[in-house]
């Protein structure tokens, strides 16, 4: 459903952030990106929906080339891309309803976006997503009032009511505790399985990735080392990845029911 | 890391690095300050034979103040009121509507580079130019009156306001506007959604503390002839009348202050 073929970006300082990366990605698989800081993870994903516009190389997604799109057609793919941040990125000033469809922009005109008056359906789907977070409650709080699990689970919203093909998650537990973390990950694999969504989760924790995802992808200064199933992410290939280190407490098997079972 | 041992640094005493290196350097600045501020303050004329006349003069203003005469002029205070009131809402409206699109493209990271290059030059041209020259210059052109002191304060305005929006736009969190970007919004609602949210309690902010400087400025105006209570005020120094002149400036002082609390207010409720 998404291939990436030779994407090349070199930032104007001449950092090479992307070399020639391939990667084919079928419907509703959901893979972890992981490397260390700088190897090009956010450059990549980034690079995807065109807010880093790519130096070289070829985008396809659904058979659509991103990557030769005008300023319209790009917006266009825009939505069939939701997407997913560190910070969690909510306008802080705005209430979580205007926040969440915010992810409508790119289907509503100006003037409805303006006065706020979005489609009934697009606010029912609003309530639905919202109460699948297990937000409803807090519609009408404003962002900045909110936890940061909380702001994290509008994120997700926002991005799902894009109606997207493809989530783009850049670090989603980075900012958030341990528990939190992993109650946010399952949140984001639960609804890609419930919608067939493919996702691309940068992420630093690698033992969380593990616990998520059907498949890893290794980066370093902007080259893939790695693809494969989370099983094989041995010691050595850690090594080669990251670098020198003691990985045997990442790689050991977590059991996953320890710490918390339902999801929110 | 450096050759640097620890065994040579303990016992050592730390002092925090001097901001400029250079000893000879640091002590130039220090004494070349120093001599420049005793040069100038000695360049300084003063008549003594004229400040001693002047005191009295200034004393009579200051004794004025205890017996204001709001009375006499009553109408002309009052007319001259309305019209600087008048003068300050309508230019503070009006530039603030100018200023917003000027704003924005003032800033270098959501404006193209000529549209920057136009909207600072803009902005630098109305701050280079001080209210009483532009005054002057539009009662030349549209005569004595409010007209001349409405246009005046609005590109004053217009400078202020642009300048401040603007920084503050460069220094918005760029990841919030990028996520409105990333759902496929429009310009538009990008600016709607991504930018002005971030910025607009700044700006109401602003724009109350203009409200005042555009009502004390329009105090100052009148002395040129551009209108407003500043005529009334003017008139009242040509003709000596000490008392009217302190009433005025009584009524100037409390509406800025009342202003002030207003806009205290109205800032603290959209933080």
């Amino acid at each position: 459903m998404l291939q990436i073929e030779k994407l090349t970006k070199r930032y104007p300082t001449g950092d090479l952030a992307l070399n020639a990366v391939d990667l084919e990605i079928p419907k509703g698989q959901v893979i972890a990106l992981i490397g260390p800081s700088g190897a090009g993870k956010s450059t990549l994903i980034r690079c995807l929906n065109r807010l880093v516009e790519p130096t070289s190389g070829k985008v396809t997604l659904k058979g659509q080339d991103i990557t030769a799109l005008g300023a319209r057609g790009l917006r266009a793919a825009r939505r069939k891309m939701g997407m997913i941040f560190q910070e969690y990125a909510l306008v802080e000033r705005l209430t979580v309803m205007e926040n969440v469809l915010s992810g409508r922009l790119g289907y509503v005109g100006f003037w409805r976006s303006l006065f706020r008056k979005y489609p009934q359906s697009d606010v029912d789907e609003a309530f639905r997503l919202l109460d699948r977070v297990g937000l409803l409650a807090m519609a009408d709080k404003r962002a900045d009032e909110l936890s940061g699990g909380q702001r994290q689970r509008v994120g997700i919203a926002r991005a799902l009511i894009q109606n997207p093909d493809l989530l783009l998650v850049d670090e989603p537990t980075a900012s958030l505790d341990p528990k939190t973390s992993r109650q946010i990950m399952r949140l984001i694999c639960e609804l890609c399985e419930e919608r067939e969504l493919a996702a691309i989760i940068n992420i630093h924790d690698v033992a969380l990735a593990k616990m998520f995802v059907q498949r890893v992808i290794g980066l370093k200064l902007g080259e893939l080392q790695f693809d494969g199933k989370p099983d094989e992410l041995t010691a050595d290939v850690l090594t080669t990845i990251y670098g020198e280190e003691d990985w045997e407490a990442t790689i050991e098997k977590v059991d996953d029911e320890d710490l918390d079972e339902a999801v929110v | 890391m450096s050759d640097v041992t620890l065994d040579m640094r303990l016992g050592t005493k730390w002092r925090k690095p001097h901001f400029v290196k250079n000893p000879a350097l640091r002590w130039g600045l220090i004494i070349g300050a120093l001599v420049y501020l005793v040069l100038a303050v000695s360049s300084i004329e003063v008549n003594w034979a004229r400040v001693s006349e002047g005191l009295i003069r200034g004393w009579n203003f200051i004794i004025a103040f205890a017996s204001p005469d709001f009375t006499s002029r009553g109408t002309d205070i009052q007319e001259g009121l309305i019209e600087s009131v008048i003068m300050t809402i309508t230019s503070t409206i009006v530039g603030i509507a100018i200023s917003i699109p000027i704003g924005l493209g003032a800033a270098r990271n959501i404006a193209p580079l000529p549209i920057y290059m136009i909207c600072r030059g803009i902005v630098a041209l109305s701050r280079a130019l001080n209210e009483i020259i532009v005054a002057i210059l539009m009662v030349a052109i549209f005569g004595f009156g409010p007209l001349a002191g409405f246009i005046t304060l609005s590109f004053a305005t217009i400078g202020f306001l642009a300048k401040l929006m603007a920084e503050d736009i460069e220094d918005m969190d760029r990841v919030q506007a990028e996520a409105i970007r990333s759902t496929g919004s429009s310009w538009l609602q990008w600016i709607d959604y991504g930018v002005l949210p971030q910025v607009l309690p700044r700006l109401v902010g602003l724009s109350m503390y203009r409200l005042d400087i555009n009502f004390r400025e329009s105090a100052v105006l009148g002395l040129v002839g551009a209108g407003g209570i500043g005529a009334t005020l003017n008139t009242a120094f040509d003709r000596y009348e000490f008392d009217t002149a302190a009433a005025i400036l009584l009524i100037i002082i409390v509406t800025v202050m009342c202003l002030e609390y207003l806009s205290g207010i109205i800032r603290r409720k959209v933080q």
